[in-house]
């Protein structure tokens, strides 16, 4: 009994320690916002970059049940919405894959040593079909250049 | 009767870590190709979206219904009151939780996201046959780990018969579980059949028995232990018996078949047009798997020859093989029939066009991988014989147990279940 | 079935924290960066408005096909499918032969051409996904990754499936398709990846943006075939319900009574 009790104040102990590093570990990580991303202009993402960067991966899986299973798209998190405002654009305004290991996802993942799967399946850059008249407007204010092809093998797009 | 007394399997230290070392390279092998499958993708092997299961399900689910039948010597032991086959029962535990753990290593490593297998243990969709076999299947592998202990333990001893009996209704559901996977499929004809799952119950004891005769044999000629000719004797004719039955029902399930009219088609096809399906039927289901192994062990001089014991017990689980290819593969194959009465003459998607059959290659990983699962059960066999007191020093005709049978000679087999 | 309502309840509370921060998110589907460069212009992506309440089943959606009015040699539905479900991003394997990646490749929605044995008579359609009421796909899942909408859409949640394959086995239309291969350049609107299964889900997204029909419908309807008619089968007036009434029609495989969201005429 008295062992029981040593060994779980052990592992409560322990799992303090596990938790202040992370906290002092989030306070150092470095901004992996990626410059020319819209969300490098922004002061926050949808929440404080703190909550975010602690609880981002909470956010998209409760999203993605209610996006999935009862079909709401229009939340406030969602991957989707993630790629359209991190992602940054090259010299030639071609999408730059979110998960690479030098783009927002990919190069805070590899730091993070977080395996990073989402994308096997999901976009890592917006492809989209083409937008209306207005928003491609906004979008070329923005600079973002619009005949950018996607990977999709010269077909379609 | 003398005291049964189990000892470590003692062959010579070269030999058994060079039988360890064969065991190890088909199961490296086995996983070499459980890498190249899941880096490649499924289109290195021959499975596409017509022919769904394998090569691997086929070695999957005879391991599967192997184990429960490998156990069933143990439960003709205990819960039948059949002395002779009490020895006998503790290889027979070994053997049931080792194929069990070969099998669905095979079915595991064949998932299109094995590494989600953690998903598939926290969410369970219990309408799913499937999800309930999970639990048949570990439930299976706790009573027999339990089982195993009320025979060698002292203390356990008390609880043999009760945990017998359990672990026999265990098993019986198991097998039955694993034959419903198919059986509740009313989309495919083939499976569309309430044979089916006693057909996989008899065909569980025919290979399972068939495995065990063949391991028996082997570890005792090994180490120069006898098996008496009346251990040996009961232990053919048990196998006779159940390859029989398997005949029984193979030939029942096509009686019935060709008895209902929506499937004359299928029995057509299958009995007669189906290629490579046809062929393995009558050669390897009906003829390797049950007629020449029975002209065997009836025969009055062969049945006496130890090899051609073991030559028949090799056959069985050949022709166990050949039955499960026919059935999980040939079934898939047979293009369903969504429109009755007409002919398809054109699809975008093998529909079965002028009747066809759905194209189905085996290839080499998927082989290797469902090899690489019969190398995992042996090798779990061949450390736990070694390190633990599984087998009987012997099985002489002067040390096991007389048998209320042994004055009718050619009396039958006891009956399992 | 069960576990999908269960997951739901779960994130019932999330959504209704996060509904009021909603409303600033939706211009983002609009497109990147129109909400920063543009304040103040009223925004549209291609679709309406994106669903913000669960789906019900107050809806129940379903297709009727009429097969006196599929062509012949046509494949503009499927075409489309491809096009729209990203389906023709998946490319041959280089080692692989042309006969073996056509079985393995996916398939949503495919060409049937029947004759029947006593008559001869020729008969056109597609096939896709018949989103059954009672779905044996549904059934087997282990996983409960296969499973149907409140509107009646039966998918494949693919954060769930295990690649097991058992819904292929067990549906009765030969619907499903397996990704056999890796996948790259998936569309937005469409994840997919290897490994797992997918098939028809009367394109889901659509649905969820509030479009008026499927990509194969459209195409269909583009070819000047309107063979195929999409909606609602719980409205009485919808267009497909009143075709319905119009025409005989029937499920493939009733006897199965799975009560099938697609259905046929002349077949
Ligand atoms: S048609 Fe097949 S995939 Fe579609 S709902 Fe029915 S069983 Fe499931
Ligand atoms: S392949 Fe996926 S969707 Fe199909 S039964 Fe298995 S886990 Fe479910």
């Amino acid at each position: 009994m008295a062992k029981a009790l040593l060994r779980a104040s052990l592992v409560a102990v322990s799992l303090v320690w596990v938790l202040a590093a992370q906290t002092v570990l989030a306070a150092e990580v470095k901004r992996y916002v990626v410059e020319g991303s819209r969300a490098a202009e922004l002061d926050s993402c949808v929440e404080p970059t703190e909550r975010m960067r602690r609880m981002h991966f909470e956010f998209i899986k409760h999203q993605r049940i209610s996006t999935v299973h009862q079909g709401i798209r229009g939340t406030k998190y969602s991957l989707e919405g993630c790629v359209d405002c991190h992602i940054s654009y090259d010299a030639k305004s071609q999408p730059q894959p979110i998960n690479r290991s030098d783009q927002f996802c990919g190069a805070c993942h590899a730091y993070a040593a977080v395996d990073l799967n989402c994308f096997d399946c999901h976009a890592s850059i917006p492809n989209k079909p083409d937008l209306d008249a207005e928003a491609q407007a906004a979008h070329r204010a923005a600079g973002v250049d619009l005949s950018a092809p996607s990977d999709r093998n010269g077909e379609g797009h | 009767m003398k005291r049964i007394v189990y000892r470590e399997w003692r062959i010579p230290p070269q030999r058994y870590w060079s039988i360890l070392g064969v065991l190890a390279a088909v199961v490296g092998v086995g996983a070499l190709a459980f890498g190249y499958m899941e880096h490649q993708g499924h289109w290195v092997t021959g499975m596409n979206n017509s022919v769904v299961w394998g090569t691997p399900h086929v070695f999957a689910v005879f391991l599967i219904i192997s184990a429960s039948g490998a156990l069933n010597i143990a439960s003709i032991g205990t819960v039948f009151h059949k002395p002779i086959y009490k020895p006998l029962g503790r290889l027979s535990g070994l053997l049931a939780v080792a194929l069990l753990m070969g099998g669905l290593l095979v079915l595991v490593t064949d998932l299109g996201r094995p590494e989600r297998l953690i998903v598939a243990m926290t969410h369970y969709n219990f309408s799913s046959i499937f999800a309930w076999n999970i639990f048949l299947y570990t439930g299976f592998m706790a009573i027999v780990i339990a089982y195993l202990w009320t025979m060698a333990d002292r203390q356990g001893g008390p609880f043999n018969r009760s945990v017998g009996i359990l672990a026999l209704v265990w098993r019986l559901a198991l097998t039955t579980g694993t034959g419903s996977i198919f059986g509740f499929i009313v989309a495919r004809q083939a499976f569309d059949a309430a044979i089916l799952a006693p057909m996989f119950v008899a065909m569980s004891f025919a290979y399972g028995l068939a495995v065990f005769i063949l391991v028996l044999m082997f570890a005792f000629d090994d180490e120069g232990r006898p098996i008496g000719p009346r251990m040996l004797r009961r232990l053919k004719n048990l196998l006779a018996l159940f390859v029989a039955i398997v005949l029984y029902f193979t030939l029942i399930y096509h009686l019935t078949n060709l008895y209902v009219a929506e499937n004359d088609a299928l029995e057509s096809w299958l009995l007669l047009k189906g290629g490579i399906y046809t062929f393995l039927f009558w050669v390897g289901w009906v003829l390797i798997g049950g007629l020449v192994p029975l002209g065997i062990l009836y025969h009055p001089q062969l049945s006496q020859d130890r090899r051609w014991i073991a030559g028949a017990c090799a056959l069985v689980i050949v022709g166990g093989l050949a039955t499960m290819y026919v059935i999980i593969i040939g079934s898939q194959a047979f293009p369903i029939q969504m429109f009755p009465g007409r002919t398809v003459l054109e699809s975008g998607f093998f529909d079965g066009v002028n009747g066809q059959a759905a194209p189905y290659w085996p290839t080499i990983p998927e082989i290797l991988l469902g090899l690489g699962g019969v190398g995992v059960g042996l090798l779990i066999t061949v450390v736990g014989v070694r390190v633990l007191q599984f087998l009987p020093e012997s099985l002489a005709d002067d040390v096991v147990p007389i048998d209320e049978e042994t004055l009718d000679e050619s009396g039958s087999a006891p009956k399992p279940a | 079935m069960g576990k999908a309502t269960e997951m739901n309840d779960k994130t019932d509370r999330t959504d209704q924290a996060i509904d009021s921060g909603r409303r600033e998110f939706i211009g983002v589907a609009a497109g990147v960066g129109a909400a920063m460069v543009a304040p103040g212009v009223i925004l549209h992506a291609v679709a309406a408005t994106p669903r913000s309440q669960p789906v019900s089943s107050d809806v129940r959606w379903g297709l009727l096909v009429d097969t006196a009015k599929c062509a012949d040699g046509c494949s503009a539905c499927v075409e489309a499918c491809n096009e729209e479900n990203g389906l023709n991003l998946q490319t041959k394997p280089e080692r692989e032969s042309d006969l073996k990646w056509d079985a393995q490749k996916s398939v949503w929605i495919r060409k049937v051409k029947l004759q029947d044995n006593q008559t001869g008579r020729i008969t056109n359609l597609p096939m896709m996904c018949q989103h059954c009421e009672h779905p044996p796909c549904v059934d087997v899942c282990p996983t409960g990754a296969s499973f149907k909408r409140a509107d009646g859409i039966v998918m494949v949640d693919r954060h769930l499936c295990i690649g097991c394959r058992y819904c292929m086995m067990a549906c009765p239309y030969k619907a499903r398709s397996f990704i056999h291969d890796e996948l790259q350049g998936q569309l937005t609107a469409v994840p997919r990846g290897k490994g797992c299964v997918e098939s028809c889900n009367l394109c889901v997204h659509r649905r969820d943006y509030g479009e008026a029909s499927t990509a194969c419908v459209d195409a269909c309807a583009a070819e000047g075939h309107h063979a195929i008619v999409f909606g609602d089968l719980k409205d009485p007036n919808s267009p497909i319900n009143q075709k319905l009434r119009e025409l005989p029609s029937r499920q493939i495989r009733e006897d199965l009574e799975l009560n099938t969201g697609v259905r046929y005429s002349g077949v």
